[in-house]
């Protein structure tokens, strides 16, 4: 049924992703797609709308595909999956907190888990460019199309905006103008 | 007013008033709950990011189940928890509804092309602040997990759940290897 499948996707996301929405990026995607539940440029889109609304990046993500593949119950289902592990393991650890922030071990597995974080953001960002710059994939004449410069120009300067720390949605604004412009004029 | 339903009002205003995820909550969370609340110390809040970046899940979750427990029990966690997800949930399902109806609409379209190579630099900036944490302590041992890691999700596909496993056990044996080590060369 997959309203469970949903419930027990989003349940092992919430187990499994440290560091923030970026990290759950890679995971989301192999769910959604393995099930069919979204395109890989529904997931990018996602991810905009979920940077550019209040809250938290992972629980807009739930609720997003949640209410796209079940509606408003879906919605309920994912977020409750993505929110119930941190919960739980949250009130174990408060419970207990002297004996785990002292622990060595914590800090062993911490130190081989923040580098995988960084790997798999950048996994994220492989795909993200992918269904960016290749939507029809890779392919040697992708690269006489216009667009694809276009868009390359555009992350190209959407990245400079970001390291000189503009706004996440003064970006987005932003490159929703130069997309809607490039759109038109290059009549996509 | 009931510390419950003031746990629950304080951390709804925290979700509704926070973008870009947990990281941008953590100064908001300190002025409502240490300076207008005075529920808890500064101290208690830098072992709420400790901890919740070393937990699974949402970052803005892990903080405000920390803080509606360490506040009033079990009752208030959940109140904490639901007050900061609730903005979002409705919020996200109003656009939902929303988007469907706009899609069909050629600039709505256009307009998405762009917003996606504008999600790339995000991605890309998220990446570049992590790498910074990790770089600061300048292991290999770090680098040769961030290349595996990147290898085994973005081209050979292999789930996420067994890389995080994986490198947290190996991180966890390198650390015991080299206490060992350690504690031979000091004899």
């Amino acid at each position: 049924m997959v309203l469970i499948k949903l419930f027990l996707a989003f349940l092992k996301i919430g187990a499994f992703t440290f560091g923030g929405g970026y990290a759950m990026i890679a995971m989301i995607q192999a769910e959604a797609e393995s099930q069919g539940w979204l395109t890989q440029e529904e997931l990018v889109d996602f991810v905009a709308l979920s940077e550019s609304t209040p809250g938290p990046l992972a629980v807009n993500m739930a609720t997003f595909v949640g209410m796209r593949t079940c509606g408003v119950l879906g919605a309920i289902i994912a977020t409750l999956g993505i929110i119930l592990p941190s919960f739980i393991i949250i009130l174990i650890i408060a419970k207990c907190f002297e004996r785990y922030e002292k622990s060595k071990a914590v800090g062993g597995i911490m130190s081989g888990l923040k580098p995988a974080v960084v790997g798999m953001i950048g996994a994220a960002f492989i795909s993200v460019a992918r269904a960016v710059f290749f939507p029809s994939g890779v392919s040697v004449s992708a690269f006489s199309d216009v667009s694809f410069w276009v868009f390359l120009g555009l992350s190209a300067a959407a990245s400079v905006l970001a390291f000189r720390k503009m706004h996440p949605i003064k970006i987005i604004l932003f490159s929703a103008v130069i997309g809607i412009g490039a759109g038109y004029g290059l009549g996509l | 007013m009931n510390k419950n339903l003031e746990l629950f009002l304080t951390f709804m205003k925290i979700g509704a008033f926070t973008f870009g995820g947990g990281y941008a909550m953590i100064p908001l969370i300190q002025k409502e709950v240490c300076e207008n609340k005075k529920w808890l110390g500064e101290k208690d809040i830098s072992d709420i990011v400790a901890i919740s970046e070393s937990t699974p899940g949402p970052i803005a979750i892990n903080a405000a189940t920390f803080v509606g427990y360490k506040t009033s029990g079990f009752l208030g966690a959940c109140m904490a928890t639901l007050g900061v997800v609730l903005p979002s949930f409705l919020i996200i399902s109003l656009i939902s509804l929303i988007l469907t109806q706009f899609q069909s609409i050629r600039a709505v379209r256009y307009a998405f092309m762009g917003i996606r190579a504008a999600v790339l630099a995000l991605i890309l900036k998220a990446l570049w602040m992590m790498f910074h944490q990790v770089k600061k302590k300048k292991k290999p041992f770090s680098y040769a997990i961030i290349g595996l890691s990147l290898v085994l999700t973005a081209f050979l596909n292999i789930d996420a759940v067994f890389v995080i496993i994986g490198c947290g056990l190996f991180g966890l044996f390198w650390s015991l290897l080299n206490r060992k080590e350690q504690s031979n060369g000091t004899d």
